[in-house]
């Protein structure tokens, strides 16, 4: 039997790694709260991010949580220009081409990393990446905290925008009934890209938040994003709170398996649970849309 | 009901047939295969998602299962290759049936089956990667074994009439499926399900059957993949690459058309051959042009080269009978 000491660690630590994943589910979440798809793109343009923030620090000498102030704005630009001016007109509306038009973008923009930074594996070795914060029974990683904390304040910040500013609430309203907010004088294409583009600011956080204990190679966002998905899953699709229980629950999940199974079949675990939610409550998942 | 015409496709694969005996280069062959290999595989897709409307982003599941079944069956048990290519294909089909059930049963459409396919796939080249029976991180390397009884031949024309054959039993049967009840429903299922169980279709059910046959034939394309190679690890065979293939290749091609599957499917290679010829073998650049020609063609071509083909018909059939422009005014 493992000792409560070690369990303890390991439930801390899932919930660090958790707020991670719950950050990238919000994106996630955001986006098909309000356009109604799935973001197949969304694991590529977090992997983007992170060589982003890597190159930051590689070439610009900029710390990741100083390169987040930059990198945030440029990608919330960045996936303001990708829904207005190619997902939406290439897709005309229909979802099955939304579908097919972010999986195309995920397909070009994680093999354009793989030509040209090849498959290589690349870490930042900053000073504080070992840093720990001494619990008393357990030693904590400082980045992983740092993580944490600042994973609250951005989705308290999304929520403050979400509910207080007029963008927030054409955002809801275009998510709640978009003809009618179409009638009443917001420009959908024009919030579907705000929305889109907040997804994506989150990503560039979380890239920055993961980069000084995080590898980077091209194929890195993949591994977030089908958690990311389970968590979207698990916390309702389209929910923001759900999104941040889900993220933490899911990395204690993981951290446990683990734990218990072994890395890769972890992964497995999270897999088959992602599976099954959707199999068992598909009548929840499609409360909203048809 | 019109009996359904097969004429162009024995013209067609007549055709593509008579390619050995001109050249015998290896290099036009081996395209060739790959081309007609990733026809197949496509074929399988345009079923389930070109006439049934269903888009599958993990037909890879079904691809690494034809052809694992097709490896271990002779490596480990000594099965007959042949014997284990069609088991390879029911192994596929199975497992296609399978994931219907679950999916299907359960409601699921649009993008959260799109993403339960994937993540099927994805399941499965975990487990690959570390089950012994399938060879693990190594792969499973088929025994060398040239004669005809093992499935294996001294020189590439065989092979490639054998997958010729394949692709040429692919393209009947989606014409049979075409004109038969089965197709209009499946085609029904596509354009409006509620209505189409309104009237009566088990929806359901003809979903369940499709994703079978579709399954079966991208099963054999990757059972024949380990027949060619002699190869196969948990990356080729459950890997992103081939799903993502054997849907761009009919969406390129024509979705929902018989022939598109192997339009696209010679299209996308060529260009990836040219590609290649224009740059050199580096990794991850076919795949970013796949990528933007899957974007390109959904924004510009959504009905692929069929469409234009078709389109461009009319126009000659017009610009001949100026009578029918006239008559329009």
């Amino acid at each position: 039997m493992l000792s409560p000491v070690i369990l303890v660690a390991a439930i801390l630590n899932g919930l660090l790694t958790g707020a991670v994943y719950a950050l990238v589910a919000l994106g996630l979440t955001l986006i098909y709260g309000v356009l109604h798809i799935i973001n197949f793109a969304h694991g590529a343009l977090l992997t983007a991010a992170m060589f982003a923030a890597f190159f930051a620090h590689r070439l610009l000498g900029l710390d990741p949580y100083l390169a987040a102030v930059v990198l945030t704005p440029l990608f919330f630009a960045l996936g303001y220009g990708l829904q207005r001016f190619v997902i939406g007109p290439a897709a005309r509306g229909e979802d099955r081409n939304i579908l097919l038009v972010t999986l195309g973008l995920a397909v070009v923009i994680e093999n354009a990393l793989l030509f040209v930074f090849r498959s290589d594996t690349r870490t930042l070795n900053l000073d504080y990446a070992f840093d720990v914060v001494d619990l008393g029974i357990v030693f904590l990683p400082v980045p992983r905290v740092v993580a944490f904390g600042v994973v609250l304040v951005v989705a308290l910040l999304l929520w403050l925008i979400l509910t207080l500013t007029d963008t927030g609430k054409a955002i809801r309203a275009v998510a709640k009934e978009k003809l009618g907010a179409e009638l009443s004088g917001i420009e959908v294409a024009h919030i579907y890209a705000v929305t889109f583009g907040l997804g994506t600011a989150c990503l560039a956080v979380a890239a920055c938040l993961l980069l000084p204990t995080y590898y980077v190679n091209p194929h890195v966002g993949n591994a977030f994003v089908l958690v990311a998905f389970t968590v979207v899953v698990l916390g309702g699709m389209g929910s923001v709170p759900g999104a941040l229980a889900g993220g933490l629950f899911i990395g204690v999940v993981e951290s446990l398996s683990g734990l218990y199974l072994g890395e890769s079949l972890g992964q497995i675990g999270i897999f088959l649970m992602f599976i099954l939610v959707l199999l068992l409550r598909p009548s929840g998942l499609f409360g909203e849309q048809a | 009901m019109r009996s359904a015409p097969v004429a162009p496709i024995l013209l067609v694969i007549a055709a593509l047939a008579a390619v050995p005996l001109l050249t015998s280069s290896n290099v036009v062959l081996n395209f060739l295969t790959v081309a007609l290999l990733i026809a197949l595989a496509g074929q399988g897709w345009n079923v389930l998602g070109g006439y049934g409307g269903q888009y599958s982003f993990g037909h890879a599941a079904f691809f690494g299962t034809g052809a694992y079944v097709t490896a271990i069956l002779q490596t480990r048990y000594g099965v007959n290759a042949w014997l284990g290519f069609v088991l390879g294909i029911a192994g596929g089909a199975l497992v296609g049936a399978a994931i219907g059930a679950l999916t299907f049963r359960s409601g699921l459409k649009g993008s959260y089956f799109a993403l339960v396919t994937l993540a099927f796939a994805e399941v499965l080249r975990i487990l690959a990667s570390v089950a012994p029976v399938t060879g693990a991180g190594v792969g499973i390397l088929v025994t060398l074994d040239l004669r005809p009884e093992a499935f294996q031949f001294q020189s590439r024309a065989p092979f490639y009439w054998i997958l010729l054959t394949l692709v040429g039993l692919s393209l009947v049967v989606v014409r049979l499926i075409e004109h038969s009840r089965f197709g209009a429903w499946l085609v029904a299922v596509r354009e409006n399900e509620d209505a189409a169980r309104a009237l009566g279709v088990d929806a359901t059910r003809v979903k369940l059957a499709a994703i079978t046959i579709s399954a079966a034939m991208t099963a054999a394309a990757g059972a024949f993949y380990v027949q060619y190679f002699l190869f196969i690890d948990s990356g080729i065979a459950y890997g992103p690459w081939i799903s993502i293939e054997a849907l761009l290749a009919p969406i390129v091609g024509g979705i929902g058309t018989v022939f598109g599957p192997l339009l696209g499917a010679l299209a996308v290679r060529i260009l990836g051959e040219l590609t290649k010829l224009a740059v050199g073998d580096a990794p991850g650049l076919d795949l970013v042009i796949f990528g933007s020609v899957l974007i390109l063609v959904v924004a510009f071509a959504p009905r692929g080269i069929a469409g234009l083909l078709s389109d461009a018909r009319r126009r000659v059939a017009r610009w001949r009978s100026p009578a029918v422009e006239q008559a329009h005014g």
